[in-house]
């Protein structure tokens, strides 16, 4: 482990490396996470099947491959389908969770991941798979850092995903709506709004980021059905790390999760890259606590 | 009120024994048919695999009941496998185990997927004392147990990358270096299998007193590997070696382009179940695949032919494989061994046919098979391919090399 | 007297079964020796999730230490934990009958402890968060614990650990640890039933019900929620190492922490039979358990599937449970023997606060 430490600082070269992969991977995150705080900020849904939805996308996206077509095209496929297939689900399952108890929600939305990793391992088999997306690698800085083409487009493409989707939320009819809801949902019927209609959206919206991400998941990581349930996590870790109505804290915490997984890789072996996301995801809810611990006493 | 609920509780445990009541009406041998059980992933994360060695005993299976089946005591038997799925998870697998042979009353198994899952049905068949044939747990454990019941086609783990340590050694002595200057970096999957053919190669490098720089574990969810990477592109090493079942040769193969990894040489396990050289194409070269078997190989039986015949007729009976999978070909070979055994034996009776297997000494398209007094197949070796321009071809052991080794690794660009 | 007598009875009736069932059906014993591991599982999931209102995503953290800490204590009385587990399961180990059921013995005792003390470290951190980020907080927890276990060479990391091989003849193992399965799942209903009777039940209710005013009331919650969850640890501990034995080969992803099966199935039982009960938690884990067996034989392939819309039906329309749905349906059924237990489960605020007021006096 120090040795490792130790090279990091001989050759401070490769510290560009691991974040540049670790900004690279975050930015995806940050993407599925930021739809998990939609609906967790809006309807109060805690969406155990966010990292199944990522998966799905990127089915979409390994599917077209397979036509003949390029991945990247699945952007906006997966982008539509998800959409629709979020408001399948949000019919037949969320509507009825939403005033539930929390747990329900959990439990509920667990059960879909189990049907969709379940569906998707029936359809295309339990194989990892990859969609190439057949971009160059540039070596930079003296060939000891390489940059993927794919890996630096879809940083962009998640970036400019990330500010279509805000400047939806604050413009259009529908992203007030959403905004109004989830600042105050009574408010918001009695003003008119339809919320059904807005959880529907908000929850289809959600899916669609979703799938987008598991595109750009696919042409850079592998994809197998089972691999939702580590994405899921992801995506918790970095909601609850930030807070749901924080749309510049998901973004940093989404990326300084890439990196964090990437060092840990590094320094301390690829055993311990999950057990740190899973760490982290217990340290921040600690640290939560005790911050609400210290504001109780204050009031005290 | 207690009424109700003592009739709510004996309702639900009726319903419960009647439930677990249907379903075992099969038999070891049930008419003209010989009933073979075998519990093997078809979920979880050996799913692919798993699916590749249930394919491997379909076609086996098929093939002996086109060409007239089994013949025990002058009648002509058909073959029937039953299959349970483990999920991949040992504490399946075991339950499983017992409930084909005290349920299901089966007496003749083949193996599960992977060595963590033999090792959990090993003792299970063993404490009834049920022969299994299995076919994918390499795991040199399995076979220090004192089993008597257990049977295995294909050669141990340690084998599995031994012969890379020995070209890696040859090649340095080649150049003039010592093997002690040689370094290696490892990335093996946590898990039974992978764990043990990283033993085997600490073994085989510390005989040569080669450097071990990188020696890192890969989780179960792997789907990315990248800081490893970095680390053997910081050290250099002169060897890298990655095993991880299909989804760790796919990752490893795909990101050591990305980065543009450069050594000089590269290996690793499940090449072929991981169809590398479709996925990646050029970027496949050069790396070297340790594999039980290759179709390239001159070895013969009289029911498949050789075992490029025997890897035609596979790729024409299943969609989708360009390359055959090892895994399929000695899932193959393990229910030859039970014909094989059924017939020298001449019976039913399974002391009888345990000892026929014990005694077992044929030639199949997979290669010899001959049991040592532990049950690890003896008489096989394990090769060594290397992707030469999209095809495997066999560079080690020189006995079996049909191609020089490309060495150093070009990195592709 | 007479219905007390009847209940008595269907207990008897209940426990002969259980006694008789290896015998009478032998083909079955390690699948009705793993319901009772699930009966036991969905009680002691109960205990937090029903009676206290704390659902917790990570109680196959317990079942798992336990599991790991009976197989060090066993192979650790007589042998080098390391130097086994280094080797693989490669060396080969012969135990006597005498040191083998020792090691069984001791490390259930082991295992039952260290779990209960794990837990109320564990509780120590959790015990802050409330509602959702109490599951998820557990959730980490457990899934941390089997990530930190497989990368712990001592243990054989992800290589796992085979235990000792029992000595004798292989239907007398079954037995032996069949009826140790029984015993545990019979010990943890019956001592649960005795807690459920005591001021411990009307405290962790009132938790429930409201945390904030149980604690005005001068109930010191934070002991209580401890006790209860090293109660269940204690338990599934027992569980844990029961059922590492009979498998007969351990690792930490899939046999020992398995969260996202065992650790959801607890729940889903719980729920499925009527949580806050005694013995909903026991049906919904006894139909669970069948359901299960016959869509893994029935439906090869997509038993998943089938699980996972089961799941969500049983979440989403059917929440009560079928404890709680007969108890709509037919309340004076309910209303006459088991007022004490079933009254306080269907969580009528006015009672509780003043059982919680009881409680706290």
């Amino acid at each position: 482990m120090l040795d490792n430490l130790s090279l990091l600082t001989i050759a401070p070269i490769f510290n560009v490396q691991l974040l540049l992969d670790g900004l690279f991977i975050g930015a995806i995150f940050a993407l599925a996470a930021y739809g998990l705080a939609l609906v967790w900020g809006v309807m109060n849904v805690k969406n155990l099947a966010q990292g199944d939805f990522v998966i799905m996308g990127g089915y979409i996206a390994f599917t077209l491959a397979e036509w003949g077509l390029h991945p990247i095209i699945g952007l906006p496929v997966a982008f539509v389908v998800m959409f629709a297939f979020g408001w399948i689900v949000y019919v037949l399952v969320i509507r009825r969770v939403i005033d539930r108890d929390l747990f329900t929600s959990l439990l509920a939305t667990f059960g879909i991941a189990i049907v969709v990793q379940q569906v998707l391992n029936q359809i295309y088999g339990p194989e990892v798979k990859t969609a190439e997306s057949g971009f160059e690698i540039r070596s930079i800085l003296g060939n000891q850092v390489t940059v993927a083409d794919i890996k630096l487009i879809s940083f962009l493409l998640a970036g400019g995903l990330a500010a279509a989707i805000v400047v939806f939320m604050k413009r259009s009819r529908m992203g007030q709506a959403i905004r109004a809801t989830a600042q105050d949902p009574r408010a918001a019927k009695i003003m008119g709004i339809d919320t059904d209609r807005v959880y529907a959206f908000t929850y289809s919206l959600n899916a669609a980021i979703c799938g987008a991400a598991g595109v750009l998941i696919t042409m850079i990581w592998v994809i197998q059905p089972f691999y939702g349930i580590t994405h899921s996590i992801r995506s918790f870790v970095i909601v609850t790390a930030a807070g749901f109505g924080n749309l510049p804290g998901v973004i940093m915490a989404g990326l300084g999760l890439g990196v964090a997984e990437q060092y840990s890789g590094f320094v301390l072996g690829a055993e311990f890259q999950q057990a740190t996301v899973v760490g982290l995801l217990v340290a921040v809810l600690v640290w939560r606590q005790i911050q609400q611990s210290r504001i109780r006493q204050v009031v005290q | 009120m207690a009424a109700t609920r003592r009739t709510l509780v004996a309702a639900t445990a009726l319903s419960a024994a009647m439930a677990l009541g249907a379903g075992s009406a099969l038999a070891k041998v049930e008419g003209d048919t010989i009933i073979l059980g075998s519990a093997i992933s078809l979920t979880g994360k050996y799913a692919t695999n798993g699916v590749h060695a249930q394919n491997g005993y379909e076609l086996a299976v098929k093939k002996i009941n086109e060409t007239g089946g089994v013949k025990v005591g002058g009648k002509s038997y058909k073959l029937k496998v039953v299959y349970y799925d483990d999920e991949s998870t040992p504490a399946r697998g075991a339950q499983l185990a017992e409930r084909l042979i005290k349920q299901d009353g089966v007496q003749f198994m083949l193996g599960p997927y992977s060595s963590g899952l033999t090792k959990a049905i090993a003792p299970v068949t063993e404490k009834y004392k049920i022969p299994m044939v299995e076919a994918e747990g390499a795991s040199r454990s399995l076979f220090t147990q004192g089993y008597k019941y257990l049977f295995a086609v294909l050669s141990t783990s340690e084998q599995y990358l031994a012969s890379a340590i020995d070209l890696a050694a040859e090649i340095a002595q080649k150049e003039g270096r010592k093997p002690q200057d040689i370094k290696i970096a490892m990335a093996f999957e946590n898990d039974p299998f992978s764990l043990d053919v990283r033993a085997g190669v600490m073994d085989d490098a510390s005989k040569y007193g080669m450097q071990i720089v990188i020696d890192d574990k890969l989780p179960r969810d792997l789907s990315d590997m990248s800081a490893t990477l970095t680390k053997v592109k910081a050290l250099k090493p002169d060897l890298l070696i990655v095993s991880g079942h299909s989804k760790g040769a796919a990752t490893a193969v795909r990101q050591v382009n990305e980065l543009k990894i450069d050594v000089p040489m590269m290996a690793i396990t499940h090449c072929e179940a991981a169809k590398v050289t479709d996925k990646f194409g050029p970027g496949a070269n050069d790396i070297l695949c340790s594999t039980q078997w290759a179709e390239t190989l001159s070895y013969e039986d009289e029911m498949f032919g050789t075992a490029a015949d025997y890897d035609k007729l596979f790729k024409e009976s299943f969609e989708g494989y360009t390359t055959v999978p090892y895994q399929s070909a000695q899932a193959s070979a393990a229910v030859m061994v039970w014909k094989d055994a059924f017939e020298r034996a001449n019976s039913f009776d399974i002391e009888k046919v345990r000892d026929a297997i014990a005694a077992t000494e044929m030639d199949t398209f997979y290669g010899p098979i001959k049991f040592s007094e532990a049950g690890n197949n003896i008489a096989k070796p394990m090769v060594l391919r290397q992707i030469q321009d999209g095809s495997y071809n066999v560079v080690a052991p020189s006995k079996w090399a049909s191609h020089p080794v490309n060495y150093p690794r070009q990195a592709s660009d | 007297m007479n219905v007390e007598t009847r209940r008595l009875g269907l207990y008897g009736l209940l426990l002969g079964a259980g006694i008789f069932a290896p015998l009478v059906f032998p083909a079955y014993t390690s699948q009705v020796a793993v319901l009772w591991i699930m009966i036991l599982f969905a009680l002691t999931w109960d205990v937090m999730g029903g009676q206290m209102g704390y659902n917790s995503l990570g109680n196959i953290l317990f079942f798992g230490a336990g599991m790991y800490i009976s197989a060090v204590v066993q192979i650790g009385l007589y042998y080098d934990v390391g130097e086994y587990t280094s080797a693989f399961g490669a060396v080969k180990v012969d135990w006597t009958m005498s040191q083998y059921l020792t090691g069984i013995a001791v490390g259930l005792v082991a295992a039952a402890v260290i779990s209960a003390l794990l837990a109320v470290i564990f509780g120590w951190i959790v015990f802050g968060l409330r509602g959702p980020y109490f599951a998820i907080g557990t959730l980490g927890v457990a899934i941390a614990a089997g990530e930190l276990v497989s990368a712990w060479e001592w243990v054989g990391a992800g290589g796992g650990i085979s235990m000792p091989v029992y000595p004798g003849e292989p239907d007398d193992r079954s037995l032996i640890f069949y009826f140790l399965s029984l015993a545990s799942a019979v010990a943890t209903f019956v001592f649960l039933r005795w807690l459920y009777t005591t001021r411990f039940k009307l405290a962790i209710n009132a938790i429930r019900d409201d945390e904030e005013k149980a604690e005005a009331m001068g109930i010191h919650t934070l002991r209580y929620k401890t006790v209860a969850w090293a109660v269940a640890a204690f338990f599934l501990g027992i569980s844990g190492a029961i059922f590492g034995n009979m498998i007969g080969f351990i690792e930490p992803l899939e046999v020992a922490f398995p969260t996202v099966t065992f650790g959801i199935f607890m729940v889903v039982m719980s729920l499925l039979g009527g949580k806050g009960t005694i013995w909903g938690p026991v049906i919904g884990a006894t139909l669970f358990h069948v359901i299960k067996e016959v869509t893994w034989t029935h439906l090869l392939g997509w038993q998943w599937v089938a699980l996972g819309l089961l799941i969500i039906v049983n979440v989403v329309y059917f929440q009560q449970g079928l404890l709680g749905w007969a108890q709509d349906k037919w309340p004076e059924l309910f209303g006459i023997v088991v007022e004490d237990r079933d009254r306080a489960a269907d969580g009528s605020g006015g009672d509780d606060a003043g059982a919680a007021r009881r409680a706290a006096e």
